[in-house]
């Protein structure tokens, strides 16, 4: 971890799989799968956003939690610094997780509710090992005092706090090993709105004082829009487009990323473009398609959609989209 | 705890009013016990067959039974017995199930399975038809009706234990410490012990009052405790050939029992309305 050069990317994953096996239905049948990743691949790097939206059920968050070494990956790697962690036992990648630290989507659920909050916000510390009381105390009321909190506050219990002071507590306690990466499982989307806006200005903020890179997980459009340098839009266990938030947002070059930003309303812009509407449900993931993942419910499907997967292809500068027909998405836009 | 956390517990405390019954029938019993290991009213030992059937009198309250030992004294005496008996029944259970619930639940895999299908098994056999069964092959005694009970309370304990347990490892905190690091092993004990042991405290409570019912039931049948102790359930057997002649002699044990069994389950109830969680957070 002492190779700091700028250019080894602070998260790097290659062709992900993770597929998980479901209880078999009768003695002899065979047992079906979920497959919730399907070879993710991106980069993230240093000082970065990087947001993943998608729909419920696409796989964001196993993919949080394969980042986060978790659970077990199928194959594909994730390296974080340039180490790799798939495969290393969980005894060996302890010291090694004071670089990725989680926050959660539940701020109510993801503190120990017979924890105080010195005890929540240290158990990062607390895993690593030995460190004296004085330097842990230190610590904490350092980042207590970065997310807004007060340093008397360390006594207290979480059912004492509003959701999002608690999710204030909750990044204090990804903060506080001073970890290079932090994955967000939609971090705001459990808070009223007004605080959502507090939250996300405290990890920009924190983003600049501690100079961490985040993978920010989200179905919420705009909060990506806000917070994030780049963008991959995910469905169903695959990355349908990539791109710098920019680039995403005015030109999307694939039908699924079209029609959820011309799902988002936006007032008072005079310019509407036509709007193309999403038909259908989320198809299931527990059996493998051939062609296109979008195929059942995209507005523009063709006979090559059904037959053959649309290879993740360069449509621009760092843009990336998984579409036989992209030129077309972009110039209907 | 906080002050604030600690103030509105005890006014919970104060505001379940089968905590305050429960907790005052259960405190009548610990101090009858306590009273009774260094003055009983009578003896609850000594026969002396010129007194028997005394009807009840300034000097023994209840009268006297067949041998013309005093029925106060016997009483007193033998909530000693239950106590102890339940006492140590219910910690043999708790502690070997509550760890065999947490290591199936920390484990999951075959671990879980082995421990979840050697509890259904032992949930096959009837609780006192499994501690008759014990009783008669280690044979009969105060020890090991003890430990027929204790046996029973084993897989209770655990399954109880197995269940809250997976349901705590399921949750959002218990993934975060994960994701700091902490094993199996260390989040057991630092975030799902906590959290299940206000569930497994309430359990206990009323496993206590069906260790005194089985106790009495063992005692009843000459398994459990043999004499001279007295016991509950012994003075019970004793009463029953005098059911016509001297009814009273049945009814005292067995006002006995009622009550202890009684006062712990409500005990139970309000504890349990007191510690929930679930229940607790709807304030």
């Amino acid at each position: 971890m002492t190779d700091c050069s700028s250019h080894v990317p602070v998260l790097e994953v290659t062709d992900l799989v993770r597929h998980y096996r479901l209880p078999r239905e009768s003695l002899f049948a065979k047992p079906g799968h979920v497959y919730a990743l399907n070879g993710v691949t991106f980069q993230i790097q240093r000082g970065k956003s990087f947001g993943i939206v998608g729909e419920s059920g696409c796989g964001k968050s196993t993919l949080a939690r394969n980042v986060m070494a978790l659970e077990e990956t199928d194959s594909g790697s994730v390296k974080i610094l340039g180490q790799e962690v798939v495969g290393l036992s969980f005894d060996q990648l302890r010291p090694l997780r004071q670089h990725f630290q989680m926050i959660f989507q539940d701020p109510y659920g993801s503190l120990d509710p017979h924890h105080t909050v010195g005890r929540i916000v240290a158990e990062p510390l607390a895993a690593l090992g030995a460190i004296s009381n004085a330097e842990r105390d230190r610590r904490v009321a350092e980042v207590l005092e970065s997310v807004g909190l007060k340093t008397r506050d360390v006594t207290k219990y979480p059912h004492e706090f509003s959701g999002g002071q608690r999710q204030r507590i909750a990044i204090a306690r990804a903060l506080i090993t001073h970890p290079e990466l932090i994955v967000a499982d939609e971090p705001v989307s459990a808070l009223d709105v007004s605080v959502q806006a507090q939250v996300l200005n405290l990890l920009k903020d924190l983003q600049v004082q501690y100079g961490v890179t985040y993978m920010f997980i989200s179905h919420d459009l705009a909060v990506v829009e806000y917070l994030c340098d780049e963008v991959a839009v995910m469905y169903l266990g695959e990355i349908v487009e990539k791109g710098l938030t920019e680039n995403l947002f005015t030109n999307p070059a694939h039908p699924y990323t079209r029609i959820l930003l011309d799902a988002v309303p936006k007032p008072g812009s005079g310019k509407r473009r036509e709007r193309i509407k999403l038909k259908g449900n989320v198809t299931g993931q527990t059996e493998r398609r051939v062609g296109c993942s979008f195929q059942d419910r995209c507005p523009m499907v063709q006979d090559l959609c059904r037959s053959e997967k649309p290879p993740l292809k360069e449509v621009g500068p760092d843009h990336l989209a998984a579409c036989h027909f992209s030129d077309k998405v972009s110039a209907a836009g | 705890m906080s002050d604030v956390q600690s103030t509105s517990f005890l006014s919970r405390c104060r505001r379940s009013r089968s905590f305050v019954v429960g907790g005052l029938l259960t405190g009548f019993l610990l101090l009858c016990a306590f009273v009774s290991l260094f003055w009983t009213p009578g003896s609850a030992y000594d026969i002396i067959i010129t007194n028997r059937f005394l009807p009840p009198s300034s000097l023994h309250w209840l009268g006297t039974d067949q041998f013309g030992r005093d029925i106060v004294s016997m009483l007193m005496t033998g909530t000693q017995n239950s106590i102890v008996v339940a006492v140590v029944a219910v910690s043999i259970g708790l502690s070997i199930g509550v760890s065999l619930g947490l290591l199936a639940s920390a484990r999951r895999g075959w671990t879980e399975e082995l421990i979840m299908r050697f509890s259904d098994f032992s949930f096959a056999f009837p609780a006192i038809l499994s501690a008759i069964m014990l009783t008669a092959i280690i044979g009969p005694g105060g020890v090991n009706s003890i430990l027929a009970i204790g046996l029973y309370n084993i897989p209770v304990f655990a399954r109880l234990t197995r269940g809250s347990a997976n349901a705590i490892w399921a949750r959002e905190f218990v993934m975060a410490a994960r994701a700091a690091g902490k094993g199996r092993f260390r989040i057991t004990f630092e975030h799902i012990l906590p959290n299940i042991l206000s569930i497994i405290i309430v359990q206990a409570t009323i496993l206590f009052a069906i260790a005194i019912l089985a106790e009495a039931a063992l005692s009843y049948l000459g398994l459990g405790t043999q004499p001279p102790e007295p016991s509950w359930g012994r003075m019970l057997n004793e009463a029953q050939t005098l059911m016509f002649l001297d009814p009273m002699q049945a009814i005292y044990p067995g006002l006995a029992i009622a009550t202890a069994v009684f006062g712990l389950n409500l005990l139970g109830d309000g504890l349990r309305d007191i510690l929930d969680p679930r229940l607790s957070r709807k304030r």
